[in-house]
């Protein structure tokens, strides 16, 4: 029994949600890992404990294309896996289809070898289910699963890659930052639509820098420009699962705070006593987000944070 | 051109859901439904080509019981122009939705079919890719534009790291996410008129296609709780503790 995982590649660089899938994934048995990407993303992934083969293929990301390599792989393995990303989201339920299997995705449990834990009504119920299903399409939240660790050296197998999409990709518009992965930040700082501008936004940028944070934004923020589209999070956005989350000027709507149910500890900023934030927020401290965030950043820094 | 959009009825999103104590489900009984968030985006990009003029029929299709009805007559009522409702009382998984979503595709033979990305009940975010397989059509899920020019569709995604554009050839689907557009509140005069609009309402079994389940579902639980916890009343007192969490963090 053995798991065909597909790796996360972003911009030819292996994403570290890939660790976190293969650990996850190799809780169902010995992974294969299949790297729609360049040979040096291979290398990389096939360091990663519990990978016995990677194959590497310059595939394109398009999902009809990496459907059709991985339908041709598939018949090998009984579970299929990728991460819940947006490329795994576009992919395996087309996979699942093209194979006549019910997909179970966003996984966050996984309580056997058929037996799968995940968040329906964002995040608001947990749904367990039983997949009796002879083959398995699975997709984990790499947010919900540690990282594999490395040190190890599996074989790379390179694919030739015969298959063409009938999409074609056009431009990319890729959010250039030096900060954090979203998806698997320890900490991660959060702005609502109250900082009121792209200035105002700096703020929170400013103190995610130094703490070594990611950056997250409500839909709110990322609606008025703010923020870029990639830094929502959220029932439609990226979950997060940090040791520490601090969520500046955002109320606490039901669909971003189905992004953060996974955060260790919420520390919340915010004017008003009875934000909804606050019924959940581990600290609390109510005032103006325009006086507070400038003084915590030279706070920190006076007390030499520096990550 | 024609566009087929599906939409379906759910739990208001607006409702905080409460979990039956015995595990078997949602409370779902005098709750308010609506249509789905993402789905009103889907009728809403088909209006507007249909407003100018790139677009000539808008059929929306919805899969439930007898009042998914109401979704059906929103969409009408927003500019769709005939609706088809495919009656079961059964809950369906998200295969069987597809499978006959793809014999409606069969029928109608339309160039676009647009969709929501993600029904904010069950959270799938399947139902278009699986039809993209089951029709073998290109696909352009998350999307936050689209154009069409001469028979050429172009779609930008959101994705992990941001956006990307893809041309994709006709007929091909594609799923919409909540910045496309925004969707109007159909004034009343649309709402009488959506009454007058043909809407066939077929029995599921009809379309000869495997409805059972694959999946058990074994339990549905809340998630655990979280509580309020301490306030400070500084900006020092919270570095303080911000400070004190990062020393934790950096000692493991
Ligand atoms: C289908 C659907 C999916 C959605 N998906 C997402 C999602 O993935 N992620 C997401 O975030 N949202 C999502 N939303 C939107 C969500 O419902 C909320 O509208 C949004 O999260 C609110 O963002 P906000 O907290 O920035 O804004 P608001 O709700 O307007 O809150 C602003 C907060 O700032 C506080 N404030 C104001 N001024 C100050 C100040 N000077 N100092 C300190 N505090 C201040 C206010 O007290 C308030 O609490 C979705 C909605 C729908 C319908
Ligand atoms: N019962 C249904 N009837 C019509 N369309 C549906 C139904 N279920 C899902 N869909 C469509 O598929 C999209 C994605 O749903 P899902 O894959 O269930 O998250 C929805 O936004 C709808 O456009």
């Amino acid at each position: 029994m053995s798991v065909l995982v597909l790796a996360e590649v972003d911009n030819g660089v292996l994403s570290p949600a890939t660790a976190r899938i293969v650990n996850a994934a190799s809780k169902l048995g010995p992974v294969d890992l299949f790297v729609p990407g360049p040979r040096a993303a291979a290398e990389a992934a096939a360091s990663l404990a519990g990978v016995a083969k990677v194959m590497v293929s310059a595939n394109s990301l398009l999902a009809d294309s990496l459907v059709a390599t991985l339908s041709e792989l598939a018949v090998l393995y009984p579970y299929m896996v990728a991460s819940a990303s947006s490329v795994g989201k576009d992919v395996m339920p087309r996979l699942a289809a093209k194979l006549d299997i019910q997909p179970v995705t966003d996984i966050v449990a996984i309580e056997g070898k058929n037996r799968f834990v995940r968040p329906i009504y964002a995040g608001n119920a947990l749904e367990t289910l039983v997949d009796d299903q002879p083959r398995h399409v699975l997709t984990f939240r790499a947010s919900a699963f540690a990282p594999a660790a490395s040190g190890n050296t599996a074989p790379v197998e390179v694919l030739e890659n015969t298959v063409q999409s009938a999409a074609k990709l056009i431009a990319a518009h890729r959010t250039e930052s030096d900060i954090p992965d979203l998806a698997t930040a320890q900490i991660v700082v959060g702005g609502g639509v109250s900082v009121g501008s792209v200035e105002g936004f700096q703020l929170i940028e400013k103190l995610g820098k130094i703490l070594g944070a990611a950056i997250g934004a409500t839909r709110a923020a990322v609606d008025a420009d703010y923020a870029p589209n990639d830094w929502q999070v959220g029932q439609t956005g990226k979950i997060i699962a940090p040791d520490l989350y601090i969520a500046i000027g955002i109320s606490g709507a039901l669909q971003h705070l189905a992004g953060i149910q996974g955060a260790r500890k919420i520390i919340a900023i915010n004017s008003d006593p009875e934000a909804p934030i606050l019924r959940i927020a581990d600290v609390a401290l109510i005032g103006d987000l325009f006086e507070i965030v400038p003084q915590l950043t030279a706070e920190l820094e006076r007390l030499g944070i520096k990550r | 051109m024609k566009i087929l959009v599906a939409v379906k009825r759910v739990v208001d999103h607006n409702v905080r859901i409460r979990v039956r104590p015995d595990g078997s489900g949602v409370e779902t009984q005098g709750v308010r439904m609506s249509m789905n968030p993402f789905c009103k985006h889907a009728v809403e990009a088909a209006v507007q080509l249909a407003e100018t003029g790139q677009a000539d029929e808008i059929v929306v299709v919805s899969i439930g019981p007898k009042p998914a009805n109401d979704v059906i007559l929103t969409a009408l009522a927003m500019g769709a122009h005939r609706g088809i409702l495919i009656e079961t009382d059964q809950a369906l998984e998200t295969l069987a939705i597809a499978k006959l979503l793809a014999r409606v595709v069969d029928e109608e033979k339309p160039d676009l079919v647009l969709l929501g990305k993600q029904a904010v009940d069950d959270d799938s975010n399947h139902v278009g890719q699986m039809l993209a397989a089951l029709t073998d059509r290109p696909q352009a899920t998350f999307a936050s534009e689209i154009t069409l020019d001469e028979g050429a569709l172009t779609v930008t995604r959101e994705v992990d790291y941001g956006r990307e554009t893809l041309a994709l050839p006709l007929p091909a689907i594609v799923t919409a996410d909540l910045r496309l557009n925004i969707p109007r509140n159909a004034a009343l005069p649309m709402v009488m008129k959506a009454r007058s609009k043909p809407l066939a309402v077929r029995p599921a079994a009809e379309f000869g296609v495997d409805l059972a389940p694959r999946l058990k579902v074994e339990k549905i639980s809340p998630p655990p709780e979280r509580v309020a916890g301490s306030r400070v009343g500084s900006v020092s007192e919270l570095a303080a503790i911000i400070a004190a969490d990062i020393d934790a963090m950096e000692a493991i």
